[in-house]
C-alpha cells in the first residue's frame, strides 16, 4: 500500500487556484521526484500535504486522512518539511533549532541519540550549536533546515529544493546524505529539485507537474528516457 | 425608495426635528441637544478613524480642548457664547493638524497607543496648578446658559432657553453636515478611503498621503473641538473629570455602533451613546459600560458596518420589493 | 540628598511594578504583535478576586497563588473566546475588541464590588527593613517580588522546552508548526502567563495606590512608556524600561514638573519614543543574513 496517496487535490491562496486536481502516491520507503518550471505549484503542493494552504480533495497517509487538518497535527503523525526559504528560526541558536526538531519528542535520551545521529551526517553543525542560527552560511542554515526536519524522526520527509544555493559539491554530499537516510532510517522522501538530473539519478519514481496538474509519471528511469522532459528539464 | 419617497422622508425628518423642542419636555430637549453634539463629535472621529482609517482613542482631549476653549472665552474673556464655538474649532484645528504631523509616522496600533495616552492624561493636563486661573484647577469653569436672542422674541417667538440651546445645536449641527457631506463625498472622502485601503496605490496615484492624513487628523480634531464648545455651552459647566479617557472611549462605541465611514452612522452612535446609558443607568452605575463593551465586540463580530450599514442592507431590500 | 535617595528607591519599587506589567504587554505583543490596552484592567480584575480570598479569611500567601492561577486561566479563556475569532482581523477591529475588554472589565469590576476605594493588604511588615529609612518595607519586598518574577520567567523561557516553543512561536509561526508545536495554544499560554504576570504587578501596587477599578488606567501608561522605551519586542528592555520609568516619574515628578503632572511623563515618553526611536533604547538588533 502506499505510504501517502493524493486525490483530485485542489488548492488555493485567496481567489487563486493553483492545483487543479492532482493525483499521486509515494511508495512506503520510496524517493520520489517533482519536476516542473517555475510556477508550476510544486511548493504549494508540499504545502498542501501539510494543510498549509485551503484544499480541496483527499489526501491520505497511511492509509487515513489528513486532510483539512491542523499542520501541527499532520506533522505529529511523521511528515517532516523541510520548507522553501528553509524556515530558519533566525534568532535562535543552532542547537535551539535542532531541538526545535525534536520537539514532539518527550525522551531526553532519545532526543540526545539523535542530536548525534544528525551530527553524523552534517559534522559542521555541530561546531556551530551556540551560534545564532540566522548567522549561519545559507549552506549551514540549508543543512540546519534538513538536519531539523531528521530530528522529528519522521516517516515522510518533504524537501522542497534542499539544493537551493548550495556548492556544486556539497549538492552532492546532500543528495548522498539522503540516500542514507532512506536506505538505513527507512525515510521515506518526497523531493522537489530545479536540479532534474541528480533528483532522477536518485529517485524511484517522478511526476512532471506543469500549472497544477500531474502531466507525467513513472519510473525515474524511464522520465529521464523521456523526449519532452530531456529537452525542457535536462537540457539535452 | 423612489427619488420622490426619500425626498418626502427628508422633510418629515426635517420638521420633525423642527417641532421636537416644542413636543417633548426640557429635558429631553436638552438630551437631544446633547445627541447634536455627540453627532458632531462623532462625525470628526469618524473622518478620523472611519474614513481614513487612523485609530484615535484619544478624542475626548480634543473635545476638552473644545469645551476648554469656550469656557475661558465666555468665563475669562467675556465673549459671546456663540462666537466661541468657531474659535474652538479653529483652536482644535491647528491642536489637530500639530498632533497629527507626528501621528504621520506612527502605523495603526501605535497611533492608537499615543492617542490612548493623551487620552489618559488629559484630565491631569487640565488640572495643572499654573494655568489653574485660566481653567479653574480641579474645580472647573461655571458658565452662564444662553438666553434666547432678543430679536426671536421681537418676532413673537417666545421659547425658553433649553429650545434656544437645541436650534442653536441644530443649526451648527446642520452647517457641520453639510460640510462634512461636501467633503467626504467627493474626491478628498475617496483619498482618505484609499490612503485607508491601499496605501501604496494611494502614494502611486499621486495623493500626497501625508498632506491628507495630518488634514484629516486637523479637521477631525476641528469637528470634536466645535462639539467640546457645544457641549460646554449645554452642560454650562467644565471640568477636568469629565474629560477621563472613558469619554474619547464613548465616541470609540459611538462610531463602532453608529457605522465606520459613514455620515448618518454619526447620528445612529450619537443616539446610542446618549439613550443606551439612561436607560442602562437603572439596573446599575456600572451597566452602561458593561452593555457598551458587549455592544463593541457584538458589532465587530456580527455587523462590522453598523448600524448605518444594516439600514442601507434593509433600504435595499426595501427597494427590491417595492420595484418588484 | 536623603530625600532624593528616597525618590530614587521608591521610584525603583513602582519601576518593578511598571517593568512587570511592561513585560506582560511584550510578552502578548511577541507572540501575536498586538498591545493589550485591557492588560491593566486583567490585572485590577485578578487583584479584586484576591482581596475577596484574602477577606474571605484565606492567607495573603495562599491567596496570591490562587490569584495568580486564576489569572493564568482568566489569561487563556479570553484568548481562546474572544481574541481568537479576530486574529486576523485589521487592526481597527482588534483594538475594538481590546478596549470592549477593559470597559467591560473594569464595568464588571465596578458593578461586583462598587467604586467606593478599599485597602488591600501588603504581606510585608509595617517597620522599614533593616532600619533603612529610605524605602518601605512593602517597596522594598515589591522589588524583591518582582525580580523572583522575572528570573522566574528567564528560567522558563530560556531552559525549558515549553519556553523555546514560545519564543519559536514568537518569532516564525509556520516554522514552528511544521516542527509539530500548536502554535493556538501557544498564543493562549502567552496570554495566560502575561496576565499572571500583571495579577502580581497588581497586587504589588494595590497597597500603594489602593483597591478601586480604575487604578490601573496610569500604570497602564507607565507600562506602555517602560515596554516602548526598551522596545517592545524586548522582554529585557521593558524590564530595564520599567525601572527607568519608575525612577523618572518620581524624581522628575518631585523636582521638575511637579506630582499633578506626573501622567504627562508616560505620554511625553510614549510620544518621544515613537517619534525618535521606535524600535526602542535597548531593542535587540537582530542578525539575519539574507
Ligand atoms: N501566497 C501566494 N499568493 C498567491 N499566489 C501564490 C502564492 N504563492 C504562490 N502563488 C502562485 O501559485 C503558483 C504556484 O506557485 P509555487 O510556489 O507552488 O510554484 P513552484 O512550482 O514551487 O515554483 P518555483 O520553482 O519557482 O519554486 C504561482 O503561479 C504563484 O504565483
Ligand atoms: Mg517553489
Amino acid at each position: 500500500m502506499a505510504l501517502l496517496e493524493v486525490k483530485g487535490l485542489h488548492a488555493s491562496y485567496g481567489p487563486t487556484r493553483v492545483l487543479h486536481g492532482m493525483n499521486f502516491a509515494i511508495d512506503e520507503g520510496s524517493i520520489t521526484a517533482v519536476l516542473g518550471a517555475n510556477g508550476a505549484g510544486k511548493t504549494t503542493t508540499l504545502r498542501a500535504l501539510c494543510g498549509m494552504v485551503k484544499t480541496e480533495g483527499e489526501v491520505r497517509f497511511g492509509g487515513a486522512r489528513i486532510d483539512g487538518r491542523l499542520t501541527e497535527d499532520i506533522v505529529r503523525l511523521g511528515i517532516a518539511h523541510v520548507p522553501d526559504g528553509r524556515g530558519t528560526f533566525v534568532n535562535l541558536t543552532t542547537e535551539e533549532n535542532l531541538r526545535l526538531g525534536a520537539y514532539t519528542h518527550k525522551d531526553p535520551a532519545a532526543v540526545e541519540s539523535d542530536l548525534e545521529r544528525v551530527f553524523g551526517y552534517f559534522p559542521r553543525l555541530k561546531e556551530r550549536l551556540r551560534q545564532q542560527a540566522g548567522t549561519l552560511s545559507g549552506g549551514e542554515q540549508q543543512m540546519l533546515a534538513v538536519s531539523r526536519a531528521m530530528m522529528l524522526r519522521p516517516r515522510l520527509l518533504l524537501l522542497d529544493e534542499p539544493s537551493f544555493g548550495l556548492a556544486p559539491l556539497l549538492v552532492r554530499e546532500l543528495f548522498e546524505i539522503m540516500r542514507t537516510v532512506n536506505q538505513r532510517e527507512r525515510v521515506s522522501i518526497l523531493l522537489v529539485e530545479q536540479n532534474a538530473a541528480m533528483a532522477l539519478d536518485l529517485a524511484d519514481h517522478a511526476y512532471l507537474i506543469e500549472t497544477g496538474r500531474v502531466v507525467l509519471s513513472g519510473p525515474a528511469d524511464e522520465i529521464k528516457r523521456d523526449d519532452a522532459v530531456r529537452r525542457s528539464y535536462l537540457g539535452y | 425608495m423612489t427619488r420622490r419617497a426619500s425626498i418626502g422622508v427628508a422633510v418629515l425628518l426635517v420638521i420633525a426635528c423642527l417641532l421636537l423642542p416644542f413636543v417633548v419636555s426640557n429635558y429631553r430637549t436638552f438630551q437631544f441637544t446633547l445627541v447634536l453634539v455627540y453627532a458632531i463629535a462623532l462625525l470628526g472621529l469618524n473622518i478620523l478613524t472611519g474614513y481614513n482609517g487612523q485609530i484615535s482613542l484619544g478624542h475626548g482631549a480634543f473635545y476638552a480642548i473644545g469645551a476648554y476653549t469656550a469656557a475661558v472665552l465666555m468665563d475669562r474673556l467675556g465673549a459671546p457664547y456663540w462666537a466661541t464655538v468657531p474659535a474652538a474649532g479653529a483652536v482644535c484645528l491647528v491642536a489637530g493638524f500639530l498632533f497629527g504631523l507626528p501621528a504621520l509616522r506612527l502605523e495603526g496600533l501605535y497611533l492608537a497607543l499615543a492617542t490612548f495616552a493623551l487620552g489618559v492624561s488629559m484630565p491631569q493636563l487640565l488640572k495643572y496648578h499654573h494655568l489653574e486661573k485660566w481653567t479653574g484647577g480641579v474645580q472647573g469653569i461655571v458658565i452662564a446658559k444662553p438666553e434666547p436672542p432678543a430679536f426671536l422674541h421681537e418676532a413673537g417667538l417666545r421659547m425658553n432657553s433649553d429650545q434656544w440651546l437645541y436650534f442653536f445645536a441644530l443649526t451648527v449641527a446642520a452647517v457641520m453636515f453639510v460640510l462634512g457631506w461636501n467633503l467626504l463625498r467627493g474626491r478628498v472622502g475617496r483619498a482618505l478611503i484609499a490612503i485607508r485601503d491601499q496605501h501604496i496605490a494611494a502614494e502611486a496615484m499621486g495623493i500626497n498621503s501625508a498632506l491628507y492624513k495630518s488634514l484629516a487628523f486637523g479637521v477631525s480634531a476641528m469637528y470634536t473641538g466645535v462639539a467640546g464648545a457645544l457641549g460646554a455651552i449645554a452642560v454650562q459647566y467644565v471640568a477636568p473629570d469629565s474629560f477621563t479617557i472613558f469619554l474619547s472611549l464613548v465616541f470609540l462605541v459611538g462610531i463602532v455602533v453608529g457605522g465606520l465611514a459613514s455620515i448618518s452612522g454619526a447620528l445612529y452612535g450619537a443616539l446610542f451613546i446618549q439613550f443606551v446609558p439612561n436607560v442602562a443607568d437603572e439596573i446599575s452605575k456600572a451597566a452602561p459600560w458593561a452593555i457598551f463593551g458587549l455592544f463593541l465586540i457584538g458589532f465587530v463580530y456580527l455587523m462590522p458596518t453598523g448600524v448605518a450599514g444594516a439600514v442601507r442592507m434593509l433600504l435595499v431590500r426595501f427597494t427590491r420589493k417595492g420595484a418588484k | 540628598m536623603d530625600a532624593f535617595i528616597h525618590q530614587v528607591l521608591s521610584g525603583l519599587a513602582t519601576g518593578g511594578i511598571y517593568a512587570s506589567l511592561a513585560l506582560a504587554l511584550v510578552m502578548i505583543y511577541q507572540v501575536t504583535h498586538l498591545v493589550n490596552f485591557a492588560q491593566g484592567e486583567m490585572a485590577m480584575f485578578s487583584t479584586y478576586a484576591a482581596w475577596s480570598l484574602i477577606n474571605a479569611g484565606m492567607g495573603y500567601w495562599p491567596a496570591f497563588l490562587l490569584t495568580v492561577l486564576f489569572a493564568f486561566a482568566l489569561g487563556v479563556v479570553i484568548e481562546r473566546v474572544v481574541i481568537r475569532p479576530v486574529e486576523d482581523a485589521p487592526v481597527l477591529a482588534i483594538v475594538v475588541i481590546f478596549i470592549a475588554l477593559l470597559v467591560i472589565l473594569n464595568s464588571a469590576t465596578g458593578w461586583i464590588y462598587s467604586y467606593t476605594i478599599k485597602t488591600f493588604p501588603s504581606p510585608f511588615p509595617k517597620e522599614p527593613l533593616f532600619g533603612n529609612t529610605y524605602v518601605s518595607s512593602h517597596e522594598l519586598g515589591a522589588i524583591g517580588v518582582t525580580l523572583v518574577v522575572l528570573v522566574l520567567l528567564y528560567v522558563f523561557f530560556r531552559f525549558t522546552p515549553l519556553g523555546l516553543a514560545m519564543r519559536a512561536v514568537a518569532q516564525n509561526p509556520e516554522s514552528s508548526r511544521l516542527v509539530g508545536i500548536r502554535v493556538g495554544w501557544m498564543l493562549a499560554l502567552g496570554w495566560g502567563l502575561a496576565a499572571a504576570v500583571g495579577a502580581v504587578a497588581g497586587m504589588m501596587i494595590a497597597p500603594i495606590v489602593y483597591l478601586d477599578p480604575n487604578m490601573m488606567g496610569g500604570i497602564l501608561l507607565y507600562a506602555f512608556a517602560a515596554a516602548l522605551l526598551g522596545g517592545i519586542e524586548s522582554p529585557f528592555g521593558a524590564v530595564l524600561g520599567g525601572f527607568v520609568v519608575g525612577v523618572l516619574e518620581n524624581v522628575l515628578g518631585a523636582y521638575v514638573i511637579g506630582n499633578d503632572l506626573k501622567l504627562s511623563v508616560a505620554l511625553g515618553l510614549i510620544i518621544g519614543v515613537l517619534l525618535v526611536r521606535p524600535s526602542g533604547f535597548f531593542g535587540r538588533v537582530h542578525v539575519t543574513r539574507v
